[in-house]
């Protein structure tokens, strides 16, 4: 976090009227990172994103970017690019004519103009697609047309909505590579917007989760998904037991119960992941109200003193069936400490 | 069995009805005989030649030409950046300015003539062809602004702030991407303008001056002086003029879904 902020949102607020979207936000943004803002709808991810675009005028705090403060430049001279949940192509121009649009707004000569647009439809693979109009190419097809609409612009910053969210599994996993390589190649510096912390997890330098207008968390993907701080990151990220903490001991359900290894004295929950949960020994027991087999594992649903557990455990050992009774543990050691319920 | 035979029925005499009418107006037009007469005495053309040679027709297609495709036009001007911003921005007084607009539909005919003539013509002395062009023009203006407003929600707007990161102003945008977007509508508006504006009657009725005739209103005028076939022959020539844009506007536009 030495480097200089390359992009610097500072105390950015916006609202909807009378609606707090986005409070107080603070996020610097180094160069060439690719950035995810990860939250359920109405986190302010979205808000957040087209602020830094300037379609949207913050209440209040600034927006710097490359050293010069654009909090009130219009979207037009801001040098950032937005490759549309929707992509947003322009359905009366050839797909040469889409990406061709800024840079002929910029009153380039021709042969430069072709030669840039050529290199920008080779470099998401489209070459041979010059003359066809946006309507005659798939989804996966017409985001790499914006995708490339916005590369060729060079911007300072490219911004994502949502995407990989349109395409189906095969072409999500091809367009995230994709990505990936057009970012290191062109080392522009990436934010991107999702609500699947798959998508996140998989294409981010470090994540953002929001929450309520407000940073969550931020960290590396190995932080967001190893080391959540609060109960919403957990359980966003797919931690099924969280338990609060309260004076050193676990409160559940049924009152506290003590647990086998002390924890630091600011922990205020733990949680585990379905396949934290030790099946088959331990100090609490359950009944098994539901198995299901998921390929590689079977997932237990468990009626246990703490409340309902859900646990994981590999398809390979021996099942247990519906009804019976069963011990497990909760190893305190494996759980993440989260330091807001 | 009886119901089938009642629908063909009920369909027989609504074509009877809507077509009737045509079927007279065009024998009428082609008859030999000297009076407006059904059926036809005899079959010619000179009733249909004869339009060509009476002065006033001339002059009067002229004037309801220019109301037709110059009132449309206006009404355009007015009408587009109207619906664009009523479906774009939230308008501090969008119900109002949609019933304003509207208003001359909803209005009888009669009282915007008679209103624009007391008012507008006989206290300011605005000539009664200027008075013509105003009417028509606000006439037009409420279907223009909903055929447009139906072509622009469909046109999704996120493709406008597409062209601004691109660097385009505004106004550039609006040239260059949302006007290529809805010049079917637009020319679908202009179609069903022009068409509005050529038949207006009641309107046109009141502001009519010495030489300042639409061709509707010459036609009555011509019709209560000399009762010869002659009318016809212009009504049917107008039928065919109609359908014929009506026709290559459903077949290149699409036009029924506008309208």
């Amino acid at each position: 976090m030495s480097d200089p902020a390359y992009l610097d949102l500072k105390e950015l607020t916006l609202a909807y009227g009378k609606t707090i979207a986005v409070d107080r936000l603070n996020l610097p943004i180094r160069k060439g990172e690719l950035i995810a803002l990860l939250g359920p709808s109405g986190c302010g991810k979205t808000t957040t994103m087209r602020a830094i675009t300037g379609l949207l005028k913050p209440a209040s705090g600034t927006i710097t970017l490359d050293g010069r403060d654009i909090t009130r430049l219009p979207a037009n001279k801001r040098e950032v690019g937005l490759v549309f949940q929707s992509y947003a192509l322009f359905p009366h121009l050839s797909v040469f004519e889409n990406v061709a649009f800024g840079l002929r707004l910029r009153k380039l000569p021709s042969a430069e103009i072709n030669r840039q647009v050529g290199d920008g439809l080779a470099l998401v693979g489209l070459s041979r697609f010059h003359n066809r109009k946006p309507a005659e190419l798939s989804g996966g097809q017409q985001q790499r047309v914006a995708l490339a609409r916005s590369l060729v612009m060079q911007p300072k910053v490219l911004l994502l909505d949502e995407p990989l969210s349109n395409l189906d599994a095969r072409l999500r996993l091809e367009m995230r590579t994709e990505l990936q390589r057009v970012q290191r190649e062109s080392g522009v510096t990436m934010v991107f917007v999702t609500h699947d912390q798959n998508e996140a997890l998989a294409l981010a330098d470090r994540i953002v989760v929001m929450k309520d207008g407000r940073i969550e968390q931020l960290g590396s993907p190995e932080d967001v998904y190893n080391r959540p701080v609060s109960r919403f990151v957990a359980d966003f990220v797919g931690f099924e037991n969280i338990f609060s903490v309260e004076n050193g001991r676990l409160h559940t359900q049924n009152g506290p119960v003590d647990l086998s290894v002390p924890v630091p004295p600011e922990t205020s929950g733990l949680a585990w992941r379905p396949k934290m949960v030790r099946l088959g020994e331990g100090r609490f027991e359950g009944e098994v109200l539901g198995v299901a087999f998921a390929g590689g594992t079977r997932e237990y649903l468990l009626k246990t003193e703490l409340g309902p557990i859900k646990a994981e455990m590999d398809a390979a050992a021996p099942a247990f069936a519906p009804g019976s009774r069963l011990s497990f543990d909760l190893p305190t050691e494996n759980a993440a400490t989260l330091q807001r319920m | 069995m009886t119901s089938r035979l009642y629908s063909y029925l009920t369909l027989a005499v609504v074509f009877l009805f809507l077509i009737g009418p045509f079927v007279i107006i065009v024998a009428a037009a082609l008859s030999g005989g000297e009076t407006l007469a059904f059926p036809p005495q005899g079959l010619s053309l000179k009733w249909i030649a004869k339009v060509f040679t009476v002065e006033s027709f001339r002059q009067s297609f002229a004037l309801s030409m220019f109301l037709a495709i110059f009132g449309t036009l206006a009404a355009l001007v007015l009408g587009v950046p109207v619906a664009y911003a009523a479906s774009r921005y939230r308008l501090p007084f969008g119900e109002v300015i949609r019933t304003v607009v509207s208003a001359p539909i909803i209005v009888p005919g009669i009282i915007v003539g008679l209103a624009l003539l007391r008012y507008l013509v006989i206290p300011l002395n605005v000539s009664v062809g200027l008075a013509l062009f105003i009417a028509h023009t606000a006439l037009i203006l409420p279907y223009a602004v909903r055929v447009v407003s139906a072509s622009l929600d469909n046109l999704r707007s996120d493709i406008e702030e597409a062209a601004v990161l691109l660097g385009s102003s505004r106004l550039a945008t609006f040239f260059r991407i949302v006007l290529p977007n809805i010049q079917s509508g637009i020319l679908a508006a202009f179609i069903l303008g022009f068409v509005t504006s050529f038949n207006q009657v009641p309107v046109s009725l009141f502001l009519s001056g010495p030489g300042v005739r639409t061709l509707p209103i010459d036609m009555i005028w011509y019709m209560e002086i000399t009762y010869d076939p002659s009318v016809a022959a212009l009504a049917a020539l107008l039928a065919f003029l109609s359908i014929s844009i009506v026709f290559l506007a459903e077949r290149f536009l699409g036009f029924s879904r506008y309208v």
